[in-house]
């Protein structure tokens, strides 16, 4: 099997995702067949082609950077689970 | 007179000649909902005293004799990923129950300038990861033709709600035919606009290259009307394009004779249902009466177009979703050590599988060492398939394959096994990673009498020509007045 459960490990780390062991015999399997079957993008030869990120001929929107009131920024902070003094309230970062 | 079974605009000149209120319609509609939705699970949320308050306000506009919006009156119910301020919206996830609209999007906001009612929010497949509304974490929405089937995905319950009856407009959301594989399964009209023709703002991002916006309604007219709407350039998306917005009501009623129709080769597939095969046919057969001229065409990329979605896809939604680490939004797992822990177990909690599996995926493909083999690869392979309908677009007006390969099938049936469930969104995917528009429009019945769409694509901001194309074919075809029979 190309994709073990080391990358499973791995990148659940990197997307900061707890996963239980049944989750992750799942996840390897399944990821392992989707991969494989991806794979076949490498029948293409490529060299030559320019990616594709979007498809509008469009790059770097730029706007002014002025500062406005925003009348609906109290009620989005107020949508955390977790304010202290109107802040966002977390546990500690560093010990 | 049942009001919640016309479209939007047979109910219009009602309105207008104050044969019936507002009032009347969305009460009509408020009633479909709770007498049928027990069986569909379309809607995740109905503000009914809201709703009659803003139909009562337009009412009573209209006795004034003020001037109205394109929709005043008439009843819309969203996809739940779209923002209305201080509504909620879940997404269809758990990770966001409890969590209140921070502000209105830009779609919405046109529907509120338009004077339409927003009676709700609709189910949907997790963040709209799912082609069969499984995935949501309110349980799926149930097709009206067979409830023991799906409805398609993800946006599942926008198809279902319009398909029975329980709003009169909707609107979906499209990644990889999100809006036009429910609505081809549920029998109705589903439009994915152009890549940049409708603003994102205020839709919860899934993959940002790929999403848009669109309406889903019972006829090709109300189709048009609703796009008309929610169309045009918003400053803040910076992908939302400066290009005029035609009439699309009057654009629909020209001629299609001459009109040339691309016909894929590739979309021939070994393996697809002989009803849907039949179907899409016979279109073809009805669009030749209508003197229009099939020609042959060649996306010789399509096998590729599944494998290129899901690495982009995945990519760009691992990236979106980082946000919901449980500090701004929605929940927030408890008993946390320090705040990695407090991620890991939000996410852990909070997703569904899907989701999990997606950004598992998109992390993978973009991390260290991958990147070129997966993302980079897949980026060079969408130019390819953009260039397969360039160059069919060199020699056809619009091009003509089925929606869906199957009708709908049956609910668990292929839940547990990813890659499949995948493989259902073959005709539709291109058209993202294109930015193509397509319209699904209701073409047959299978022998098990569920709903079959044909898929109709256009060139970029040409929605004019497929939804002109439909509007012929829906005159021709009685396909769009077959109701399912629900109660």
């Amino acid at each position: 099997m190309a994709f073990t459960k080391q990358d499973v490990d791995y990148i659940a780390k990197l997307a900061r995702i707890s996963l239980s062991d049944a989750e992750k015999d799942n996840f390897t399997r399944q990821l392992d067949s989707i991969l494989e079957y991806v794979n076949k993008l490498n029948e293409l030869d490529t060299d030559s082609v320019e990616p594709t990120a979007h498809i509008l001929p469009v790059q770097n929107v730029f706007r002014e950077d002025e500062a406005k009131p925003c009348k609906t920024a109290e009620f989005a902070v107020e949508q955390s689970p977790e304010l202290r003094d109107g802040l966002y309230n977390v546990p500690p970062v560093i010990e | 007179m049942d009001l919640f079974a016309l479209t939007a605009c047979e109910l219009r000149k009602l309105l207008d000649s104050k044969e019936i209120s507002s009032r009347q319609l969305v009460e009509s509609v408020l009633k479909r909902i709770e007498s049928v939705d027990d069986k569909i699970n379309a809607y995740v949320y109905v503000d009914k005293e809201e709703a009659l308050k803003q139909a009562e306000a337009i009412d009573a506009r209209r006795a004034n004799g003020e001037p109205l919006g394109l929709l005043a009156g008439i009843p819309v119910a969203l996809k739940d990923n779209l923002l209305y301020y201080r509504r909620p919206v879940t997404c269809a996830s758990n990770i966001l129950k409890g969590y209140y609209s921070s502000y209105t999007g830009t779609a919405v906001e046109k529907l509120m300038k338009a004077d339409a009612v927003i009676i709700g929010s609709l189910n949907m497949d997790e963040f709209a990861m799912g082609s069969s509304c499984e995935t949501s974490c309110y349980g799926p929405s149930r097709n009206p033709w067979n409830q023991d089937c799906i409805t398609g995905g993800s946006s599942g319950g926008s198809a279902a709600a319009v398909a029975a009856d329980e709003t009169i407009l909707a609107l979906g959301s499209d990644t990889g035919g999100s809006i036009r594989q429910p609505s081809a399964l549920c029998g109705v009209v589903g439009m994915k606009p152009t890549y940049g023709r409708v603003s994102r703002y205020g839709l919860v991002a899934f993959a940002s290259s790929l999403d848009q916006i669109g309406p889903i309604t019972k006829s090709v007219s109300d189709n048009a009307l609703l796009l008309q709407v929610i169309s045009g350039y918003d400053h803040r998306d910076s992908t939302s394009i400066k290009q005029d917005v035609p009439d699309y009501m009057s654009e629909l009623k020209k001629t299609i004779k001459g009109l040339k129709i691309g016909i894929p080769k590739e979309y021939a597939l070994d393996g697809m249902d002989a009803d849907v095969e039949k179907a899409t046919k016979q279109a073809i057969e009805i669009f030749k009466e209508l003197g229009a001229e099939p020609v042959e065409i060649s996306l010789p990329h399509t096998e590729y177009a599944i494998a290129t979605y899901y690495i982009i896809a995945t990519a760009e939604a691992s990236a979106n979703l980082a946000r919901f680490d449980g500090v701004r939004y929605g929940n927030r797992a408890k008993d946390a050590d320090n705040l990695i822990d407090l991620y890991c177990k939000t996410k852990s909690n909070g997703f569904g599988a899907e989701v999990k599996r997606r950004i598992l995926l998109g992390t993978y493909v973009l991390s260290s060492g991958y990147y070129d083999a997966y993302y980079k690869k897949a980026q060079k392979v969408r130019t390819l398939i953009r260039q397969d309908f360039s160059k069919a677009f060199e020699k056809v007006d619009c091009i003509v394959t089925p929606t869906s390969p199957t009708p709908a099938f049956k609910i668990g049936e292929k839940i547990n096994d990813p890659l499949t469930m995948y493989l259902s969104d073959i005709f539709t995917i291109s058209l993202n990673l294109a930015g193509l528009p397509g319209i699904a429009v209701p073409c047959g019945l299978s022998s098990d009498s569920l709903p079959i769409g044909l898929q109709i694509i256009g060139r970029p901001f040409d929605e004019s020509t497929i939804l002109r194309a439909a509007y012929s074919f829906e005159q021709q075809t009685a396909f769009h007045s077959q109701k399912p029979t629900l109660v």
